[in-house]
C-alpha cells in the first residue's frame, strides 16, 4: 500500500516531465515544418508579428545571453563572498540572523522584482547615464543578478558548512590565515555543491520571465549594448501568449520552439555543470 | 634547554575552569607524553601550546606559555608563524581531498615556496622522514584518500614537517589506527626526536612508557604529576598517579 501510494507521487512527476517535453517536441516539430531550421538557427532577425515573418532566434538568444552574463557578474561573486563570510567568518550570532533574511529575499514575488528595477533602477541607471533607454537590459540583468544572489549564497554556504571541521583544523596548523583555510581548503572541497549553486542560479536567470518582461523592453535586436531594450526568449513567449494571437497560427506555434530551445540550454546547462562537478569535486 | 614552558596557565571553558595553574617546562628534542582518563585535559593543554583553541569561541587563557622564550599568548604574535613553527597531528587522520604531493606542498606554498624544484624536494624529504616515501613515490599525483589509514597519518605527520617545524603536537595519532601502523608511527617517533621536539598526547599507557622520555599526568584539568617516564610508571610519587597507572580508574 505505503510503496504504492509512494510510487504513484514519483510517477507523477515524471509523467509531467514527459508529457512537457513531448508536447514541446510536437508542437516544434510543426512549427519546422513550416519555417525552415536553418533561418531559425542563422537569420538575425525575429519578428513573428511583422507582415514581413522572420524567424531567427539569434536576436532573443543574445538578448537572453545578456541579461545572464550580467546577472552572474552581479551574484556569483557576491554570492559566494557572502557564503564564505558567513560560513568561514560570522559569529553564529551573525549567521542566525543574515541566513533567514537571505532565505525571505529569495522569496520575494518576481513581479515585486520586476517594478523595483523599472521604478528605482532604471531611473538611477538614467541619472549616471542619460541615453539609458527606458526599458533596458542592465537594469532588468542588475536586479535579476539580485534575485538570484540569495540561492547562490545560501546553497553555497550550505555546501561549505559541510566541509569536516577537521580539514579547517589541519590547514590552521599548518600556520594558514582563515582567508587561506577557505579559498584553499573549504571552496575546493566544496566545490561540487558551490558549482551546482551556480548552475541552478544561472537557470533561473535564462528562464526568468516577469523581471525581465517589466524592465527589459520587448525589442528583439541583436545588440551587445546593455543600455537598450532587448527581448528575451522568455519575455517573447510572455508576450505572444498574452496578446491576440490565434491557436495554431505560425506565431502560437513559434512559443515553442522558442521554448524548446530554452529547455535545450538549460538542458545542456545542467549537464555541463555535472560534468564539471565531478571532473573537479574533492571528496571527503 | 627547556623549548616550551608554561606558568601558571589557567584555562575557562566560559564557567568551567578546565585547566588549574599548569607549570611544565618541555626539553629539546626529546618526547614527552601526556596521559590521563578522558576529559583530563590533555588535549586541550596540547591545544594550548600552538594557539588551535583561538578557534573555539569562550575560551579564556591566563598564565603564560612561552616556545623558545617568547610568550606566545603577548599580543603581536603571529599566530600563523607560531603553527608553522610549532606543527600538529590530529586524532584522525585528516588528509586535504588534494593529491598526495599537493598535500605536502600546502603548507610551504602557504609560506611562500613557490619553486617547483624545491617544492619537488620538500616532498620527497618530509616523506621520506615520515617512513612513507617508498610506499607512494609513484603515486605522488593520487589522491591521498586513497591511502590506508596509517598510511594517511603518516601523510598527515609529513604535511606538519613540510613547513619546517621545531616542536611537533601530536594529539593522540594513533587511536584511530591498528596495531601495525601504530607500531609504524611509534618507530617514526623515536627518530623524529633527533630532530624535532615531540608532545603526544595519548590514551594508551603502555605506549607512553614505551617511547616518552617524560611522562605528564592530568586529571580533572590539574598537572598530577610530571617527571621522566621510568619513574612516573615504576615508582609515582603521588597516589593518584599509582592508581590511574596500575588501573584502578580511567
Amino acid at each position: 500500500m505505503v510503496p504504492g501510494v509512494l510510487f504513484s507521487s514519483s510517477l507523477i512527476t515524471v509523467l509531467t516531465t514527459v508529457g512537457i517535453v513531448l508536447v514541446l517536441l510536437t508542437e516544434t516539430v510543426a512549427f519546422f515544418g513550416e519555417v525552415s531550421i536553418i533561418e531559425f538557427i542563422t537569420s538575425d532577425r525575429w519578428t513573428p508579428q511583422f507582415a514581413d515573418k522572420h524567424f531567427g532566434i539569434l536576436p532573443l538568444l543574445v538578448g537572453t545571453m545578456m541579461i545572464t552574463v550580467i546577472a552572474s557578474l552581479v551574484a556569483l561573486p557576491i554570492g559566494l563572498a557572502t557564503a564564505i563570510y558567513l560560513s568561514e567568518y560570522a559569529p553564529e550570532r551573525v549567521r542566525k540572523v543574515v541566513k533567514p533574511i537571505l532565505e525571505v529575499l529569495a522569496g520575494v514575488p518576481t513581479i515585486v522584482y520586476g517594478y523595483f528595477a523599472l521604478t528605482f533602477v532604471t531611473p538611477l541607471i538614467r541619472s549616471l547615464i542619460p541615453e539609458t533607454s527606458i526599458y533596458n537590459a542592465l537594469s532588468a540583468s542588475i536586479v535579476v543578478g539580485i534575485m538570484i544572489l540569495p540561492m547562490v549564497a545560501s546553497l553555497s554556504e550550505d555546501a561549505m558548512l559541510a566541509v569536516p571541521r577537521k580539514l579547517r583544523d589541519g590547514a590552521f596548523a599548518l600556520g594558514a590565515t582563515r582567508f587561506e583555510v577557505a579559498l584553499k581548503v573549504v571552496v575546493p572541497a566544496a566545490l561540487s555543491g558551490i558549482i551546482a549553486s551556480f548552475v541552478l542560479a544561472l537557470s533561473r536567470a535564462i528562464g526568468e520571465t516577469m523581471i525581465v518582461t517589466i524592465a527589459a523592453g520587448a525589442l528583439a535586436q541583436v545588440t551587445f549594448n546593455p543600455l537598450e531594450s532587448v527581448q528575451t526568449m522568455t519575455a517573447f513567449i510572455v508576450n505572444i501568449s498574452l496578446g491576440d494571437v490565434e491557436p495554431g497560427s505560425i506565431e502560437s506555434k513559434s512559443i515553442f520552439a522558442v521554448g524548446m530551445t530554452l529547455f535545450v540550454l538549460t538542458l545542456t546547462l545542467n549537464l555541463i555543470a555535472q560534468f564539471i562537478s565531478r571532473r573537479y569535486k574533492e571528496e571527503y | 634547554m627547556s623549548i616550551i614552558e608554561t606558568r601558571n596557565l589557567n584555562l575557562y571553558y566560559g564557567q568551567h575552569h578546565a585547566l588549574l595553574d599548569i607549570n611544565v617546562d618541555i626539553e629539546e628534542n626529546s618526547i614527552t607524553a601526556f596521559i590521563g582518563p578522558s576529559g583530563c585535559g590533555k588535549s586541550t593543554f596540547l591545544r594550548t601550546l600552538n594557539r588551535m583553541n583561538d578557534m573555539i569561541p569562550n575560551v579564556k587563557i591566563t598564565g603564560t606559555v612561552k616556545v623558545a622564550g617568547e610568550d606566545i599568548y603577548q599580543s603581536g604574535v603571529d599566530v600563523e608563524i607560531l603553527r608553522k613553527r610549532v606543527g600538529m597531528v590530529f586524532q584522525q587522520p585528516n588528509p586535504f581531498p588534494k593529491s598526495i604531493y599537493d598535500n605536502i606542498t600546502f603548507g610551504p606554498k602557504l609560506h611562500g615556496v613557490t619553486n617547483r624544484h624545491e617544492l619537488d624536494e620538500i616532498v620527497e624529504k618530509s616523506l621520506k622522514a615520515a617512513a612513507l616515501w617508498d610506499e607512494v613515490k609513484d603515486v605522488l599525483k593520487k589522491p591521498a584518500y586513497g591511502l590506508s589509514g596509517g598510511q594517511q597519518q603518516r601523510l598527515c605527520i609529513a604535511r606538519a614537517l613540510a613547513v619546517n617545524p621545531q616542536i611537533l603536537l601530536m594529539d593522540e595519532p594513533t587511536s584511530a589506527l591498528d596495531p601495525i601502523s601504530t607500531a609504524k608511527i611509534e618507530e617514526l617517533l623515536d627518530e623524529l626526536k633527533e630532530t624535532y621536539t615531540i608532545v603526544i598526547v595519548t590514551h594508551n599507557m603502555q605506549q607512553a612508557a614505551r617511547i616518552s622520555d617524560k611522562t605528564a599526568f592530568f586529571l580533572n584539568g590539574e598537572l598530577v604529576e610530571y617527571d621522566a617516564t621510568p619513574v612516573i610508571f615504576q615508582n609515582p610519587s603521588d597516589k593518584r598517579t599509582e592508581d590511574y597507572i596500575t588501573g584502578r580508574f580511567g
